[in-house]
Order: C-alpha cells, then structure tokens, then sequence
C-alpha cells in the first residue's frame, strides 16, 4: 500500500498529464479522421473513410510524395556530412572533444525561426550569395535560390544536422579504435575497414540520427512556409492549411495519421534494427 | 604509414572546418548585419545602432517577448517538478519498458500533428485560447525533456546512498530533500533550462493554441520574416542569440552539465 502511495505520487502527475493532454487529444483527432466536416468547420459525427480515400488523390498523394523526397534527401545529405564530422570530432584530441561537439550543440540553443530567416537574407535575389556571385563576376543575372525545393533542403538540413552529428559522436566514440588496428594490421584497405568494421558498428547511431533528422523534416511547415514560399507545398503545408484555413478538420487530421503512421513504421524499424544490432553484438562476444 | 594517418586527420578537419562555417556562417552574417546603418544585407552603410533603436520602440514585438516569457517560465516551472517526480518515479518505483516509450513519444511526435490535436481538444471543451493553453501544451514535451535528463542524472548515483540514509532513519521525504535532491540538482537545472529553451522558442503548437492577440515571440517573428527581409530582425537575433549562448555557457559552468550541451 505505502509502495502503491509512492508510485501514485511519483509517477500519477505526469502519466495524468500525458494522458490529458497527449493521448486524449490524438484519441481525439483520430475519432475526427472518420467522421465528415461541419459546413462551418468542426465536425458532423457521421462515419465516413472519404478522409482516408482522399489521402489518395493525385493532390495529396503528390505532397506526401514531395515530403517524403524532400526528407529522404534532407536525411541522406545529413548522414554524408554529418558521419565524418562526428568522425573528425570523435577522434580529435580527446581535450578537444567537448568544446566541439559543443560547438555543434550551440545552434540548437538559439531561435530556430531566426536560423531560418538566415537562409532568406542568404538566398534571396538580392540576397547575399546572388550579390556576391555578381560582384565577382561569375553570374551576371541573379539566380533564383529561394522559394524552391534546394531552398528547404539547405533550411531543414541546417535546422537539423546537429541532431544527426550527436547520435553519430556517441556510437563512434564507444567503438574500440584497436577493432580499426586489428582490420588495418590484417590487411583490410581503409575503406574496407570502413564498410565492414566502422559503420555496421556505428550502425546504431546511423540509425538515431536518421529519425531524428527525417522525422522533423517530414512533417515541417516552417521551412517550406518561409524558405519554399508556400509553392512547394509539404505535407505539414497542408495540414496546417485544412485545419486553419479550409476549416476542414476532418481530412487534416487524416493527413496527421497518414504522417504518423510514416514515422511510427520507421520508429518500429528502428527498434526491431536496434534488437538485432544488439543480439549480434551479444553473439560477436 | 604515419604520413598517411595524418593526411586522412587533415582533411577531415577541412570537413570539420566548413561544417562549422556552414553552422556558423548564417548566424554571424545575421550579427554583422545588425550593425549596418543601411540595414541592407548587400551593402555596408557604416556602423549604427540604430535597428537596435527601431526595436527598442518596436512595442508589439516586446510584448511578444513577455508573452513568451510567461509561457516559457510558467511551463518550465510546472513541467520541472512533474518531470522530475517523473524520473525518480521510473527510474526507482516502477521498470517498464512500455511506460519508457510511452513518455518518450512527446519528444518524437511531429509537432504538427501535436498542435492539430491540441487545437481540437481545445476548442472541444470550448477552452478560451490565451497564453495558458500555450503553457498547458508546452508542459506535454517540457515534461518528457526534463524527465529524460533528470534520469540520466539518477542513473549515475548509486542508490545505496537513499537506503542508507534511511537505514540510519530518515524518513523518505527527508532522505529526499537531504540525499535525492542535491544530487539530481544539476539535472533539474539542465532539464529546466532545456524545457526553457525549447519552449521559448516553440512556433509551431504556439501558433495552433494562441488566443488572438497574444502573440509569443516566434509568432510575432515569424508574421515579420513571412514577407521577406526586415532589418529590425537582425538586431533581434543577435540579442536572442547572445542571451542564449551566455546562458547556456554560464549553465554549463554552473552545473557542469557536459553530457546535456
């Protein structure tokens, strides 16, 4: 009963809140996904899929498409650049280590918005890059670099490589240098022990920080609002402009769940990954 | 062979040296410009504070700021007392892996699907919207974030501590305050600094569940960035920008907080 009392205490006020204010909200859109839309938004509790089938059509069905290209490259472009700077760091002077991994954290800590209106004063045409092309002569027209997909490409990676570069240093920096020695002194080229040893031992951290850049990219509004100019709709693009706009709460919340199933497949991937990851470790030893 | 290990250190820091101009470059660009008379991102009209000026009469964009300070002190305030009973609470009372994940989902969900829902669970109990539904909502992620950080901290620190001092006859609440608390103390900061942080600067759940006209800071900035290039905007990030870093450096000085930055 005291033990009862204890967990009550330590664990009811936030599992409450989690509950209120997360699980039955979701339960709530979910419910909304099948019923039709009021003539004034809200909802007319009538059951239909129309929703669902509607995730379907040429329109919607080509933003999910755009979203998913847009975060698969985001993603790729993250993990090419962001696996050999937490190699670089990983294996710099082990004084070094902390400042610069610090150094990739900072950003994170600064106003996300103002990192990405950066990118409008950078890309614009009479933006920085454009002016300075110019100047030295090598375009003599400026080029439009805002307001298309490379736009919210270059936003949402520089929004979101930090997250792909720390999950990265962790698994590196746990890896045994001398495994490296063992594969370099049997003879393996370094790119050979790179493909064999390196990175299906880091595979763990691959594997976090592509979720953690692709998830935020998938369902963005911000970038492709600012840095896209609303051409170039994402699927985020599109929620939001149901629910506030067309008023038609129903079909974004279906569009909600479309996303989410997206990302809890990929949550599912990553777990099942990471169970076979580890018995293969376990295995190895 | 030696040579060779050097040439492969070199230019991974040629790589490590252009991310951090990548990083770096947009966010110094926005400093320097700040300074500029003209106001123009092209041409340098000398140095001035006057967009410092502009701003400091910018009234809509102050209030935007106290709004945010509200909504992020207020959250941080509330979600780092759950979020630390949270954490003791899984990491002492209760092993769950399914408890584990489902705490975890805050921080993985997209936040538009979060602010969607939010939004309509609101406006289903006919809740007025204002600065409190932000706070409400904000406590949803705030809760996870200080959670996840506060159990680092207990994982570290070996229980035996707890039960001896309750061997020698402390009661739970004051081994608590006396044993528990100092030692996950930096936790609690890192974690509430970090729901701070996060919340002060959260667009887009704010933007769902804001009452009309109590805008948060981000939303303020976001209806100023949305048609292009305003100057005042420069002089706003460098001083977001250096009131963040100074207090992410003297938070780190202050509780050693490595394994957070």
């Amino acid at each position: 009963m005291k033990k009862f009392t204890q967990q009550l205490v330590l664990l009811g006020p936030g599992l409450a809140w989690l509950v209120v204010f997360l699980v039955i909200p979701l339960v709530l859109i979910l419910s909304y996904s099948f019923f039709r839309r009021g003539p004034y938004g809200g909802v007319v509790y009538e059951f239909t899929l129309k929703n669902y089938k509607q995730l379907f059509s040429p329109l919607v069905l080509r933003v999910f498409l755009t979203s998913l290209r847009i975060a698969v490259i985001t993603t790729g472009l993250a993990l090419l650049i962001g696996y050999p700077t937490a190699y670089a760091i990983a294996t710099a002077a082990p004084q070094w280590r902390t400042t610069l991994l610090g150094l990739v954290a900072l950003p994170f800590w600064t106003s996300y918005l103002i990192r990405t209106y950066a990118w409008i004063v950078l890309l614009n045409r009479e933006g920085v890059i454009n002016h300075f092309l110019m100047r030295l002569g090598i375009i003599h027209e400026p080029l439009g670099l805002l307001y298309n997909e490379f736009a919210i490409i270059i936003g949402l990676l520089y929004g979101y490589l930090p997250f792909m570069i720390l999950p990265l240093y962790s698994s590196i920096e746990r890896l045994n240098p001398e495994l490296r020695e063992a594969a370099a002194d049997l003879g393996a080229p370094p790119l050979k022990t790179f493909f064999t040893v390196t990175l299906p031992l880091t595979l763990q951290g691959v594997i976090a920080g592509s979720i953690f850049v692709f998830v935020p990219s998938l369902g963005n509004f911000v970038v492709p609002e600012l840095l896209g100019g609303g051409r170039r709709l994402m699927i985020g693009n599109l929620i939001q402009n149901r629910f506030l706009k067309a008023r038609d709460w129903p079909s974004g919340a279906a569009m909600a769940f479309g996303v989410m199933s997206i990302v809890l497949i990929l949550l599912l991937l990553q777990a099942w990954a990471t169970n076979r990851l580890q018995e293969g470790g376990a295995n190895a030893e | 062979m030696r040579s060779k290990f050097l040439k492969r250190v070199r230019a991974l820091d040629v790589h490590l040296v252009l991310v951090y101009l990548f990083l770096y470059g947009p966010i110094v660009m926005l400093i320097v410009l700040s300074f500029n008379e003209l106001g123009l991102p092209t041409a340098w009209g000398g140095f001035s504070l006057k967009w410092y000026g502009e701003l400091a009469r910018n009234t809509a964009l102050l209030n935007a700021g106290i709004n945010s300070l509200i909504v992020a002190g207020g959250s941080t305030l509330v979600s780092a007392v759950i979020g630390t009973l949270l954490a003791i609470g899984l990491e002492r009372a209760v092993r769950s892996t399914l408890l584990d994940a489902f705490v975890f989902v805050p921080m993985i969900i997209p936040d538009i699907v979060l602010a969607i829902a939010l939004l309509s669970f609101y406006s289903l109990l006919k809740m007025r919207l204002g600065l409190y539904s932000i706070m409400l909502s904000h406590i949803v992620f705030n809760i996870a974030f200080v959670a996840a950080i506060v159990r680092t901290r207990l994982s570290y620190f070996d229980p035996s501590l707890e039960e001896a001092s309750m061997d020698l006859g402390a009661t739970q609440i004051k081994t608590f305050l006396k044993i528990t608390l100092p030692l996950i103390l930096p936790g609690i900061m890192a974690g509430a600094l970090l729901a701070f942080t996060i919340s002060f600067d959260e667009f887009v759940i704010a933007f769902f569940t804001a009452g009309p006209g109590q805008p948060t800071l981000p939303i303020q900035i976001y209806s100023m960035v949305r048609f292009g290039v305003t100057p005042d905007v420069n002089a706003l990030s460098t001083i977001i920008l250096f009131i963040s870093i100074t207090s992410i450096l003297v938070a780190q000085r202050l509780s050693g907080m490595r394994g957070v930055l």
